[in-house]
C-alpha cells in the first residue's frame, strides 16, 4: 500500500444535544450513589461501626463524585452524529471511544427508545441496525424532535434501496 | 385434530399431504422417564435399599421435570404437521400455543439433517429449515423433530431441488469430496482445550448427584481403599500425582470429544453451490452451507494445536443462526494438519490458494509490539501484587511466593508478546480482505470486500496515547465483526478506504503535520 501520512477521521457534524449532559450525570448518579448512600445511612445510625462505615462512604463515593464530574462533559465532547444521503456517521465512548460507519444502502431498520430519564430530559435515541449482529450504530441523546425528523430521513432512504441488505 | 381451513390457493394439487412426525416419538419420549427411574434403583442398591425423604423427594421432583418434558414431547407428537407446497414449506404446531408457519421456498437458506442419540437409537433425526430472517433468531428456525431419516433426506432433497429451480443460479462444476476424516488427525485430539475443564466439570457434577443421592463419595469403598494407600505420601507428590491424573483424563476427554463431534467427518460440493459437512458419531450432524452466502473463511490456530502444527477452518458465512448455533455449525474442518486445512481452504473458495495463509500479510506497527510488551510486564506485576500484599501481614512465605510468580510469569509473558505480535498482519487480497491475530489462539480472517456493511473504529485510552485504532469491519457474515487490531490511524483509514472505497471517503480528512 502506498503510503498514507496523516489520513484521520473528522469528527461528525452535529453535537447531541447540550441536555444530553444532564441526562447522563443522572444517569450516572443513580448508578454511582445508592451505595455510597447505604454506607452514609449506616454509617450516622449504627454508632459502633462508625469507623468502618465513614471509610467505606467515602472509599465509595469519592470514585463516584469524580465519575459522575467527568464522565458526562467527556462524552459530551466525543458523541457526535452525522447522516449524509449516502451513510450514517457517529463517534461514542468517552474513555474508550468509538466510530462507526453504515451505508444507507445496507440499513435495515430505524429504531426509536426514549428510557424514562431520556424522556424526562426530551431526548431521544436512535438506533440503526444492519444485517450485522455487531452493526448498529446508536446515537444517544438527541433532542426528540429531532430524532423524529433524523428517522423519517434514515426510513425514506432506506425504502428507496431494493435487495435484503447484506 | 383442527380444522383445514389454510388451503392457499397458491399451493395447488402438486403440494403433497399433510406430514406428521413418526409414531416412534412416543418410545423416545417415554425412554426419558427411564434416567430417574433407573437413578432410583442406583441409589437404591448404593444406599443398599434405604431410602429417606430428601432422596424421594429429589428423585420425585426430577421424575415430575421429565415427565412434563416427556409430555411436551407428546403434545408436539400429536399437533405437529408439515407439508411442503411448490412455494412453500409450511409447519404447524401446539395445541395451547398454536403457531402455524410458513416459509417461502425462495427464502429458506439451509436445510440440515441431525440426529441425537436417543433419536438415532429409533432410528429418527430432526430436520432443521433455516430461513433467511434476520429479525427473531428464535422464530426463524423450523425443526421438524422426530422424522426417519429417509423422510428427512428426501424431504431436503426436494426442499432444495425446488428451491433452486426458481433461481436460475449456475450450478458448481464439480460435485466432489474437498475433505474426509484421516483418522490419523486424531492425534489432534487431545491438543484441543475442553479436556480439562471438563474433568472438572465432570466431577463436580458426579459430587453433586452423590451428594444429592445422600451418598458421601469419601465413604465410598474404593476412595477408602485409595485413600488408605496413598494417604501418606507427601504434598506435593500428591499434587503432581493429581495434576498428571487430571491431564491423562483432560486428554482421554478432549480425545473422546474429537471423535464424538468428527467421527464420519466429510466436507462435499454439492449440486446447487452448497457446501455440506456431515460429522458426528452419537449425534450426527449435518450442516449445509450455500456458497452464495459464504463470505469468507477462518484459520484458527490455538496454542497446542499450534505448536504441533494444526489448525481448524472455519466458514465465515451468513445464515448460520445466532452467534451460538454460529459457533456450532461454523467448522468445516476438524483440526487437522495445517497443510490439510490450507488445502480445504483453497478448495472452498475459488478465490485462489494463499487466501488465508499468514505469510505476505503487512506488518503492523512498533507501537502495536510496545503494547502488548507493556501488558504482558503489567499482569506480573498486578498478579504478584496480591500475595506480597497479602504477604505483608501474613507472612514472608507469601512475599517470596508472589516475588518469583513474578519473576517467572515476565519471561513467559513477553514471549507471548512477541508472539501475538508475530500474529498481527493485515492485507488486501483480491476480493478479500485479510487479518490476522491472536496471541493463545491464532485467528487468520479472509472476509470478502462485498460482505462488508460498515466500519466500526474503536480506540481504548491506551490505544490512544500509543497512536493505534482497532479497524472492525462488520457483515452480516459469521461473528458480525472483523477486527484489525491496532494499526495507525491513517493506515486503518486508508486500509478501509481501499477495501470498500467510498464508504469512509466523505468522512476522511488530512491531519496537519505534527512533524
Amino acid at each position: 500500500m502506498e503510503r498514507h501520512d496523516n489520513l484521520r477521521l473528522r469528527p461528525p457534524r452535529h453535537r447531541v444535544d447540550r441536555r444530553a449532559i444532564g441526562w447522563w450525570t443522572l444517569q450516572s448518579a443513580l448508578f454511582a450513589l445508592p451505595l455510597p448512600l447505604v454506607f452514609g445511612i449506616l454509617w450516622a445510625s449504627i454508632p459502633p461501626t462508625r469507623e468502618f462505615f465513614m471509610w467505606a462512604t467515602l472509599i465509595s463515593l469519592v470514585p463516584g463524585l469524580l465519575y459522575m464530574a467527568v464522565m458526562p462533559v467527556w462524552r459530551y465532547r466525543v458523541h457526535r452524529w452525522e447522516a449524509t444521503d449516502e451513510a450514517v456517521y457517529a463517534a461514542s465512548g468517552w474513555l474508550w471511544q468509538q466510530w462507526r460507519v453504515v451505508p444507507l444502502s445496507r440499513v435495515q431498520t430505524v429504531d426509536t427508545l426514549r428510557g424514562p430519564l431520556q424522556q424526562l430530559f426530551g431526548l431521544s435515541g436512535i438506533t440503526v441496525t444492519t444485517a450485522s449482529a455487531a452493526g448498529a450504530v446508536k446515537i444517544k441523546g438527541i433532542d426528540h424532535k429531532l430524532a423524529g425528523d433524523l428517522v423519517e430521513y434514515l426510513a425514506k432512504y432506506t425504502q428507496a434501496v431494493p435487495g435484503d441488505a447484506t | 385434530m383442527s380444522s383445514e381451513t389454510t388451503v392457499r390457493p397458491s399451493s395447488h394439487a402438486a403440494g403433497r399431504d399433510w406430514g406428521r412426525l413418526n409414531g416412534r416419538l412416543l418410545l423416545v419420549n417415554l425412554s426419558i422417564l427411564a434416567a430417574p427411574v433407573a437413578m432410583f434403583l442406583a441409589s437404591l442398591a448404593v444406599t443398599g435399599g434405604e431410602t429417606n425423604l430428601q432422596v424421594i423427594i429429589t428423585l420425585g421432583s426430577l421424575f415430575m421435570t421429565f415427565l412434563v418434558i416427556s409430555g411436551i414431547g407428546l403434545m408436539r407428537l400429536f399437533t405437529t404437521r408439515y407439508r411442503l407446497t411448490e412455494d412453500r414449506f409450511e409447519l404447524h404446531t401446539g395445541l395451547l400455543f398454536r403457531s402455524e408457519r410458513s416459509v417461502p421456498i425462495g427464502r429458506i437458506r439451509g436445510v440440515d439433517v441431525t440426529a441425537n442419540p436417543v433419536h438415532r437409537l429409533f432410528g429418527l433425526t430432526t430436520l432443521r429449515i433455516d430461513s433467511g430472517d434476520q429479525s427473531d433468531a428464535a422464530a426463524r428456525r423450523l425443526a421438524l423433530d422426530g422424522i426417519t431419516k429417509a423422510e428427512a433426506v428426501e424431504l431436503r432433497r426436494q426442499i432444495i431441488a425446488l428451491r433452486d429451480a426458481g433461481r436460475a443460479r449456475p450450478v458448481a462444476d464439480s460435485d466432489g469430496v474437498l475433505s474426509r476424516l484421516d483418522w490419523f488427525w486424531l492425534r489432534y485430539g487431545p491438543l484441543t482445550v475442553w479436556g480439562v475443564g471438563g474433568v472438572f466439570i465432570a466431577a463436580a457434577s458426579v459430587f453433586r448427584t452423590l451428594n444429592e443421592l445422600q451418598v458421601n463419595p469419601l465413604d465410598l469403598g474404593v476412595v477408602k481403599d485409595l485413600e488408605d494407600r496413598f494417604g501418606t505420601i507427601p504434598l506435593w507428590y500428591g499434587i503432581l500425582l493429581a495434576a498428571v491424573v487430571i491431564a491423562v483424563l483432560g486428554m482421554l476427554g478432549s480425545t473422546a470429544t474429537y471423535i464424538e463431534n468428527w467421527a464420519g467427518y466429510e466436507l462435499r460440493r454439492e449440486d446447487g453451490g452448497i457446501l455440506r459437512i456431515r460429522r458426528g458419531l452419537l449425534a450426527t450432524r449435518s450442516v449445509s452451507i450455500e456458497e452464495r452466502h459464504l463470505r469468507g473463511l477462518e484459520l484458527v490456530e490455538p496454542i497446542p494445536l499450534r505448536w504441533a502444527g494444526g489448525a481448524k477452518l472455519n466458514a465465515v458465512a451468513s445464515g448460520l443462526g445466532n452467534q451460538e448455533d454460529n459457533r456450532r455449525r461454523r467448522g468445516l474442518t476438524p483440526p487437522t494438519p495445517r497443510g490439510e486445512a490450507l488445502r480445504v481452504a483453497a478448495q472452498a473458495l475459488p478465490a485462489g490458494p494463499g487466501l488465508i495463509e499468514r505469510k505476505g500479510l503487512l506488518p503492523h506497527p512498533k507501537a502495536a509490539l510496545r503494547r502488548r510488551i507493556n501488558r504482558a510486564l503489567m499482569w506480573p506485576v498486578l498478579i504478584a501484587a496480591v500475595p506480597v500484599g497479602l504477604g505483608l501481614w501474613l507472612g514472608r512465605w507469601l512475599v517470596i511466593t508472589g516475588v518469583i510468580t513474578g519473576v517467572v510469569l515476565v519471561p513467559v509473558l513477553l514471549a507471548f508478546a512477541f508472539s501475538a505480535y508475530h500474529s498481527l498482519g493485515h492485507g488486501l487480497r483480491d476480493r478479500y480482505l485479510a487479518a490476522s491475530s491472536g496471541a493463545f489462539a491464532r485467528r487468520t480472517v479472509a472476509l470478502q470486500r462485498d460482505g462488508i456493511i460498515g466500519w466500526k473504529l474503536s480506540r481504548t485510552p491506551f490505544q490512544r496515547r500509543a497512536g493505534l485504532i482497532t479497524l472492525g469491519a462488520t457483515t452480516a457474515a459469521g461473528d458480525g465483526v472483523y477486527r484489525v487490531h491496532d494499526l495507525t490511524e491513517s493506515q486503518g483509514i486508508a486500509l478501509a478506504e481501499t477495501a470498500v472505497p467510498g464508504l469512509l471517503a466523505p468522512f476522511i480528512e488530512r491531519a496537519p503535520d505534527r512533524g
